[in-house]
């Protein structure tokens, strides 16, 4: 059944999978064999096989992560043979394709692991951290009203450019799970930076970094001692000079915002 | 809490801290190793005992040393903040598989590890060059003595015994090797700390740092492998050293 790549040849693989019933419950890795896996197949597609087979022997299907398949919605999770997202750079788990692999490997699969991102079943993580950290001041406030006209607010090309990179960030936490600190600095500057160099940003601009930051440390994420795994693994290339930016955006607001507290 | 102690024990703000102390301790290496390479002057320690006299004595240095006193306090303070804080935030479970090594550089990974070697032989080297010989008379039995001149408070000739002694260059250059690898990382990541990022400036702080770190342990650590190897007891370099020494040393 291989696809359309007429030399693909079908895989045969040993996956070795984190299984865990619900949060609470002890987890362990599950070995489980998959046969005739087309190369053409991206990983998820993979893991479907694996469910079927398990629902038609009767077991609980592996529960993973996952919505858009295109790699733009950030849901999909999988912490693939010690790396992010597995091998391929600037991936999602979704857009990677079991023909980075090879006929008879042993694939270890597991859920991103950090304090802030609990496990609910076996590979599905609680990302709502991220959320809470967004609704602490990931936003523009605008008044609704007329749409104003195209190019009434002039921004330099080259600053929009800087914007919609660090705007492409997908939220997915690829970062936090990557990083020996479990830190999620890359994810909060890349939303800090963004707003920050666009001129609807300016108005909560200081409050927005003291109050993200603060929801941040909240959540128990820990601190970038730069070592850069997470832009490393980061499948749309969120670079580490946004790091820099929201220390840089920090030092600024603590020094001169009007929050005492 | 006021927003100052918000601010300095916030994630980012004990990060601050962390590179200021880093950066300053830095320069503090600077002046330290262009001090010791009086060691290597050719006058029977000379230029070695003045120098460590007026450092000793001079009461701008002995103020300014209050402060290497906070910054070494600080920046180990904050490590052990950090560590904990990220130890935490990491979680009990680990990963079965993490391939680390290839999305980061090692030294990068192991701050604290290094850090910790430093600072044990810090503890063992402020005992001896701080305590022993400036405070507690332990001097001349250092090796600081010179019964032919009655020469008791002579710390190169201290300084060259211990150098004698084959775990003390031992402890002295693997905590050189260490500190090297932790300005391989620490030197460029204090700028980023501090937002200074620029795609001007970063490539050249980057490279700046790999040199700094280089230069900086290779030269501490060339001290102790100098005298252990080439030299005798009283810093005279051996008759069977290298040719290519014997003609250096000549001209020093
Ligand atoms: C002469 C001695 C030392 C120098 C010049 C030095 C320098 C530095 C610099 C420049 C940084 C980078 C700061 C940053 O990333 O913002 C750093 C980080 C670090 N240092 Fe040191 N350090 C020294 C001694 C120590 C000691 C004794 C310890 C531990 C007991 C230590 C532990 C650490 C740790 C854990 C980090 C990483 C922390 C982080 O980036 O959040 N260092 N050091
Ligand atoms: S910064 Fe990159 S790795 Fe982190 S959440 Fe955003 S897209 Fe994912
Ligand atoms: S499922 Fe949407 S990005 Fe992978």
């Amino acid at each position: 059944m291989a696809g359309s790549n007429p030399n693909a040849k079908p895989m045969n693989l040993t996956l070795k999978v984190w299984r865990q019933p619900n949060r609470q419950a002890q987890g362990k890795i599950v070995e489980y064999q998959v046969k005739d896996i087309s190369p053409d197949m991206s990983f998820l597609e993979m893991l479907d096989v694996l469910n079927e087979d398990l629902l038609h022997a009767g077991q609980d299907p592996v529960a993973f992560d996952h919505d858009c398949r295109e790699g733009i919605c950030g849901s999909c999770d999988l912490f693939i043979n010690g790396r992010s997202h597995g091998p391929e750079k600037g991936t999602t788990t979704c857009q990677l394709h079991m023909r980075k692999f090879s006929d008879g490997d042993t694939i270890t699969i597991e859920p991103w692991r950090a304090n802030a991102f609990p496990v609910n079943k076996d590979l599905s993580v609680d990302r709502s951290a991220f959320d809470r950290i967004i609704q602490a001041g990931g936003y523009v406030s605008v008044n609704t009203g007329g749409a104003p006209d195209g190019n009434e607010i002039p921004v330099p090309k080259e600053i929009a450019d800087r914007a919609f990179e660090a705007a492409t960030c997908i939220g997915c936490g690829a970062c936090v799970a990557a990083c020996k600190n479990a830190s999620a600095m890359l994810f909060v500057s890349a939303k800090v930076s963004q707003l920050a160099l666009l001129p609807q940003g300016q108005v909560e601009r200081k409050t927005r970094v003291e109050n993200m930051v603060a929801q941040m440390d909240k959540e128990g994420f820990g601190a970038c001692t730069n070592i850069g795994s997470c832009a490393a693994e980061c499948p749309v290339g969120i670079s580490l000079e946004n790091i820099a930016i929201l220390n840089r955006e920090f030092l600024a607001a603590k020094a001169a915002s009007n929050n005492l507290a | 809490m006021s927003w100052i102690t918000k601010t300095f024990t916030s994630s980012i703000g004990r990060k601050i801290i962390m590179s200021l102390t880093g950066l300053f301790l830095c320069t503090f290496l600077v002046v330290h190793l262009i001090g010791n390479l009086q060691l290597f002057k050719h006058d029977g320690g000379a230029a070695f005992n003045t120098y460590s006299h007026f450092m000793g004595t001079n009461p701008i240095i002995r103020t300014i040393e209050w402060g290497l006193v906070l910054g070494f306090g600080f920046h180990i303070y904050e490590a052990l903040m950090l560590t904990r804080r990220n130890k935490a935030a990491r979680g009990s479970q680990g990963y079965v598989s993490n391939h680390s090594e290839q999305n980061s550089e090692w030294t990068s990974r192991n701050m604290g590890i290094l850090g910790t070697i430093i600072l044990i032989f810090l503890l063992v080297h402020l005992y001896n060059f701080f305590w022993r010989a400036r405070f507690a008379g332990d001097l001349p039995r250092m090796g600081g003595a010179d019964p032919l001149t009655r020469d008791y408070d002579n710390l190169y000739l201290a300084v060259v015994s211990s150098f004698h002694i084959w775990w003390y260059v031992l402890l002295y250059v693997a905590a050189q090797i260490s500190l090297g690898y932790h300005l391989w990382h620490g030197f460029r990541s204090g700028f980023q700390t501090l937002g200074l990022n620029h795609r001007k400036y970063t490539p050249i702080i980057k490279y700046v740092g790999y040199a700094f770190a280089v230069v900086v342990s290779a030269g501490f650590a060339s001290m102790p492998l100098y005298f252990f190897l080439f030299t005798n007891a009283d810093g005279e370099l051996a008759a069977n050293a290298p040719a290519l020494l014997q003609s250096v040393a000549a001209a020093f």
